[in-house]
């Protein structure tokens, strides 16, 4: 019992254990999910057979990267998941920065959605100002704007109100 | 057999030399020089944000310059290196050990006029490698039934994986990752759809640009952000004059340069050793040949030519699986393959026989771009000095835009930027967890064409799977493949490091014992691999 306890108190501290894990969540869902497509026999193969099996292989290497950290830790790798100092607000910022950009992109055109994507995105630095934050998504509204509406024509108006797509 | 193959490139130089070409190779080396330069931007990133720019334009255009931004970023980022000690590529790390040395006792110039010369007789030599070499194989390949070929991709999947970077195993599960992205969407036999959850936009499964720029732009990002400390631009004021090296100089570097160039062109014949390895296997032979192994690490000129030549000389090499087999090596390969199957080219041993503007063109803008970045990096190395000081913080989120926009435009839907958010996410925690997803873009890749093959081969065996062992061919790359996986669990159980030195592993420039003197800054890590 004390024994079986320590182990996994050991184990929930390796980055490996997640990592052997996300791969056996990964593999398991992506072969019950093939599963249930046609999978036909070797020779005349389903539509479900190649993703099936690619599911069952990536659980098998999930087990056996997450029973790579069994072995016991030399302590030098940095097993934390988290990286030493979280950037969560940078993160954030990034990512809704195309979301930003798809919302404003859609509703407001082009140069709204190129303005506000750079100005999240421009937020998630540590140093940002919010005279610099401005600066930087004008910049690069104005230059992005005149590359890729005028001289490389992608169809998205610059203004637009609503939604017109 | 030669004398075609002179005719085949004085045709290509043709093709390549036509203004509208030439124009599109000098915009992807000048683009390729200058995202080299910057830290913190990756080839891989950059290929990808560009590639939807070029759907309007020819295919011999686009790849042109596709390709230009790749041997573009080598030249870039060996300034970054010799300057900064900040070795923004992997395959740069070791150019760090001599060249920031060489900076720091003021021959930093020197260091990179000879760089220049030295990666100009590495491309030269690798040229030449696929001048001759590619034909001979497609020769080979046309033989192959769809049991060989599938063989073939299991070999070039899991070396791609297994020798890049990282546990071998990790690099295993991100290929059969990718194989099964590559599955996602309307199934090309049966029609069915597979894994869209009824979403109609993945119906044509995932676009490979969203993937590209989730994994190696918004993931890449993620972990950068606030991580790069402001450069230090002490010694980045390198003129034109300074680059002139001595004739002693010349003389100490030029037999290093050969040697790096073989050692390069050899690994670059092994499938899936990219330039990472080829430059960490130069300098440590360099450092086995030398007399005074003792002093690399000190500043010595043979330890930036040496693995700067092999880099540049295995990346041309690569090319040669990548265009004759239609095989990648590396992720920057399976981008460019990916780019030429938007473009309506099928890859395969009939590329060069049925589009010889492309193969043929394609090399002679190698000579003429190496040659372009050369006069490029000569004069203008002053600015390529200044570009280094540009701050992280207005870098990512001007790239950010060029991602949303770039995806956008490929095919104008904004589903697919939403689709890069979520493989951006996704990459991030990858990374976290100790996987490099550059083996991802290479399963997806030729996910499509395995699946294809292996049915293909199983229909005409009658479902008898001994025909992968049966057929002489095949059975050597299965055999190879065993190989393969035995050294690397011999390696394992025998409790040495892997062959290959883990180089960025989280941003941590090269191994400790090699490199005692290189602090562990955080850089980014641009899998260029």
């Amino acid at each position: 019992m004390r024994r079986s306890s320590s182990l996994i108190s050991t184990l929930v501290r390796k980055k490996d254990f997640y990592a052997g894990g996300l791969m056996i969540l990964l593999g398991l869902g992506i072969a019950l999910k093939g599963a249930t497509y046609r999978t036909g026999t070797l020779m005349h193969m389903g539509p479900g057979f190649l993703p099936t099996a690619l599911g069952v292989i990536l659980i098998l290497i999930g087990i056996a990267i997450g029973a790579a950290a069994l072995a016991p830790s030399d302590g030098e790798h940095d097993e934390s998941i988290l990286p030493p100092s979280p950037q969560w607000w940078a993160w954030a910022c990034i990512l809704l920065s195309p979301v930003f950009f798809i919302v404003f992109g859609k509703y407001f055109g082009m140069a709204p959605g190129t303005f506000a994507c750079v100005f999240i995105a421009a937020l998630g630095d540590r140093t940002a100002t919010w005279l610099s934050t401005i600066v930087l998504s004008t910049v690069v509204t104005v230059f992005g704007v005149s590359l890729f509406s005028y001289f490389l024509q992608v169809p998205m108006p610059i203004f637009t109100w609503g939604g017109g797509l | 057999m030669i004398a075609t193959a002179l005719t085949d490139l004085w045709h290509g130089f043709g093709v390549a030399l036509e203004p509208h070409n030439l124009w599109w190779c000098f915009v992807g080396v000048l683009v390729g020089n200058m995202v080299g330069v910057l830290p913190g931007m990756g080839p891989l990133a950059t290929i990808s944000i560009l590639l939807p720019l070029t759907f309007g334009m020819k295919p011999v255009g686009a790849i042109l310059m596709l390709a230009g931004v790749m041997y573009g970023a080598q030249y870039g980022g060996a300034i970054c290196s010799i300057l900064l000690n900040l070795p923004c590529h992997p395959p740069h790390a070791v150019t760090c050990l001599d060249g920031f040395p060489m900076t720091k006792q003021g021959r930093g110039g020197v260091a990179l006029g000879l760089t220049v010369f030295a990666s100009f007789v590495g491309a030269s030599w690798g040229i030449t490698e696929m001048i001759f070499l590619s034909p001979l194989l497609v020769r080979a390949a046309l033989q192959f039934g769809p049991a060989e070929v599938c063989s073939l991709m299991l070999l070039g999947l899991l070396a791609g994986s297994t020798l890049a970077r990282g546990s071998p195993l990790k690099g295993v599960a991100m290929t059969v990752l990718g194989l099964f992205l590559g599955s996602v969407g309307t199934d090309l036999e049966t029609g069915s759809e597979r894994y869209t959850f009824g979403l109609t936009e993945l119906d044509d499964g995932i676009e490979l640009i969203a993937l590209a720029l989730g994994l190696f732009g918004i993931a890449e990002f993620m972990s950068s952000v606030n991580q790069i400390a402001p450069i230090n631009t002490k010694y980045t004021n390198v003129s034109l004059k300074d680059m002139r090296p001595s004739k002693a100089d010349f003389k100490r570097a030029f037999f290093p340069m050969w040697r790096g160039t073989i050692v390069g062109s050899l690994c670059s014949l092994i499938p899936g050793t990219g330039p990472t390895i080829a430059s960490f296997v130069a300098y440590a032979t360099e450092k086995k040949v030398s007399k005074h192994p003792e002093l690399f690490g000190t500043g010595l000129i043979e330890g930036v030519v040496c693995p700067e030549a092999s880099t540049h000389s295995s990346v041309q090499g690569d090319f040669i699986p990548t265009m004759s087999l239609g095989i990648p090596g590396d992720a920057v390969m399976a981008l460019l393959l990916g780019a030429l199957m938007i473009q309506g080219i099928v890859p395969g041993p009939q590329l060069i026989s049925q589009h010889p503007d492309i193969f043929w063109g394609l090399v002679a803008s190698f000579w003429i771009g190496n040659i372009l970045l050369v006069l490029l990096n000569v004069p203008l190395i002053g600015i390529w000095c200044k570009m280094l000081a540009i701050p992280y913080k207005f870098l990512y989120p001007s790239a950010l835009f060029f991602v949303c926009i770039g995806v956008y435009a490929a095919n104008n839907d904004f589903f697919q930027v939403g689709e890069v958010v979520v493989i951006g996410a996704f990459g991030y925690i990858l990374l976290r967890l100790g996987y490099h997803p550059a083996p991802i873009l290479l399963g997806f890749v030729l996910g499509p064409r395995f699946e294809e093959n292996f049915r293909r081969a199983m229909l005409i065996a009658r479902g008898d799977m001994t025909v992968f062992v049966t057929r002489p061919i095949s059975a050597v790359f299965v055999a190879m493949c065993v190989i393969l996986i035995g050294s690397q669990i011999y390696f394992r159980m025998r409790g040495g490091k892997s062959v290959v030195p883990d180089v960025t592993e989280h941003g941590g420039a090269a191994p400790p014992p090699i490199a005692p003197k290189l602090t562990p800054q955080r850089v980014p890590v641009t899998p260029a691999e």
